[in-house]
């Protein structure tokens, strides 16, 4: 079956938001968390640390470059992600909606393909 | 809204609000059905103008066609006891409670006064949340077919006045064992198919996974829950490998172990760690054997002496003659065929699995095994005849067609 991967990507403005409840925000995912693990369709997830606080690894010339965070000039950055097995897209996007997102935050759902889906080559 | 949003919708609430209708009602059929009533509005409204809160919209809506039965229903003889629904309907769904309630009703829909089939539809259709069209092409029975089931299923609950409760102490263990196996034969169904053109249907076998997650929260401290979960696991990651590019059987031996869902294999491992917490049951036992497969980077190198050990002690637990034959194939790979075939003369003595391919098959392979080929082709030959999934009967003729 398909997995989807929800993607929470989130702005200055929403993560300042986000940490100004934060109490409530976690008890809320808590909440959400468990409600998709009972459903049977929760994977994993897991929230990442302050854009700021990463470091990019580029590979545009021959060696990595290392710079500091963040990412691009992205205005939402890649904050968290929830993995779902799911019977279908619409499944996973009813769930998205369902995520206690903070305002002005985004959620993109991506299709995470199956192994069976790599095409096979005849020995 | 679409209707396979409305479908996504309905599939992550309906064990909620069918659960929820059945507490509040003291009726399973009357929630039943009037969820359905819920779901059928949805299909009409939702399409022209989509609700807000759809999951309240659908609770809202199904309650209301719960209260207006039971006005019909009690209208003239006890008005009384209208109240006491009314306003108990009212409430909010307890979060403290719903599980409990979605537990019971996983006990309602594999209950035993149900026929087989009927716990398997019911338990699809109302902790699924699946449509009588999605059950009819998982089991490849007309739709009729699995209405009626779910129809008279509903009845049988109500004529046997089966409590909405979870089973007492006493009964609990076994009850529970029921509910394992209503999961286990919808795995299995999706797993190696018992009729039709295709080998595996994964999405059927998906919504056995999910149920068995579902009841691993649900009932986190029973052992046999999680092997289930486990072995379910474990079994499908194998699933890319199971199937060549036309759809044909790829067996074990063959099988490309690179297309093995890790992934799986990983949450597999994971459940049966929980599962050995007190020694394992037959499921326990069954995902050990999976287990040991899928850690094992080729056939020639995996423990097959631990799959043997693991066989006896499932022929313990669980006596079966098609664990007996399964135990035959790993002797014959742990100490050769001669070994193996003894087991296999002695369960067509006993004549315990009469009329399945599953013993020729095995037999014509372990006679192949030893160089007797007329013997080994007829056999070969005879399970094809028996056998009733077409992919797995193509095979064993092309088996058998090297032999001669």
């Amino acid at each position: 079956m398909p997995k989807y991967l929800l993607i929470t990507r989130g702005t200055d403005e929403s993560n300042a938001a986000m940490m100004a409840n934060i109490d409530e925000m976690m008890a809320t995912t808590r909440q959400f968390i468990e409600e998709m693990v009972k459903a049977g369709v929760l994977l994993a997830a897991e929230g990442l640390d302050d854009p700021g606080q990463g470091v990019v690894v580029d590979f545009s010339g021959e060696a990595p470059v290392v710079t500091d965070g963040p990412y691009g000039e992205t205005k939402e950055l890649f904050g968290g992600f929830f993995l779902l097995d799911v019977a279908s897209k619409q499944e996973a996007v009813e769930w998205a909606k369902r995520v206690p997102a903070a305002p002005g935050s985004k959620i993109e759902v991506r299709r995470v393909p199956g192994s069976d889906e790599v095409p096979q080559v005849d020995k | 809204m679409g209707t396979a949003d409305i479908e996504a919708v309905w599939r992550i609430e309906s064990a909620r609000i069918v659960a929820a209708l059945t507490r509040f009602t003291g009726d399973f059929e009357l929630a039943e059905d009037a969820a359905q009533e819920a779901v059928a509005e949805a299909l009409v409204s939702w399409p022209l103008a989509s609700p807000a809160n759809p999951a309240g919209w659908l609770m809202a809506t199904a309650r209301r066609r719960a209260i207006d039965a039971i006005r019909r229903r009690t209208a003239l003889q006890d008005r009384y006891a209208l109240l006491a629904v009314d306003s108990a309907i009212d409430e909010e769904i307890d979060p403290d409670k719903i599980d409990d309630d979605v537990l019971a009703l996983m006990f309602v829909s594999c209950h035993p006064v149900l026929s087989p089939e009927a716990r398997v539809a019911l338990t699809l259709r109302v902790v699924g949340g699946l449509s009588s069209e999605e059950i009819a092409r998982a089991f490849l029975v007309p739709v009729p077919t699995v209405q009626a089931r779910i129809t008279r299923g509903k009845k049988t609950i109500a004529a046997a006045g089966v409590p909405f409760e979870l089973p007492p102490a006493a009964e609990r263990r076994e009850r529970l064992g029921g509910v394992l196996s209503v999961i286990y034969v919808i795995f299995t169904e999706g797993s190696t198919a018992t009729s039709g053109d295709r080998l595996l249907r994964p999405d059927v076998a998906y919504e056995a996974i999910r149920l068995a997650r579902t009841l691993a929260a649900l009932q986190p401290d029973e052992p046999e829950v999680h092997g289930l979960l486990a072995l379910c696991e474990l079994t499908a990651a194998r699933f890319p490998a199971r199937t060549g590019p036309d759809g044909s059987p790829v067996l074990l031996d063959e099988q490309d172990r690179r297309r093995w869902d890790f992934s799986a294999i990983r949450r597999g491992l994971a459940a049966l760690a929980k599962a050995s917490t007190r020694g394992l049951g037959p499921y326990g036992l069954q995902a050990a054997i999976a287990a040991t497969h899928a850690s094992a980077p080729s056939v020639e190198a995996t423990d097959w002496d631990r799959i043997v050990v693991l066989y006896e002690a499932l022929g313990r637990v669980a006596p079966s003659p098609v664990v007996e034959l399964n135990r035959a194939v790993a002797v014959a790979m742990a100490s050769g065929p001669a070994q193996a075939l003894a087991i296999v003369e002695e369960l067509i003595a006993s004549d315990r699995l009469p009329g399945s391919h599953l013993i020729p098959t095995v037999r014509g392979e372990l006679l192949a095994r030893l160089g007797r080929r007329p013997e080994a082709r007829a056999e070969l030959e005879l399970a094809a005849r028996l056998c009733a999934n077409q992919r797995e009967r193509s095979v064993l003729l092309r088996k058998a067609a090297t032999l001669s």
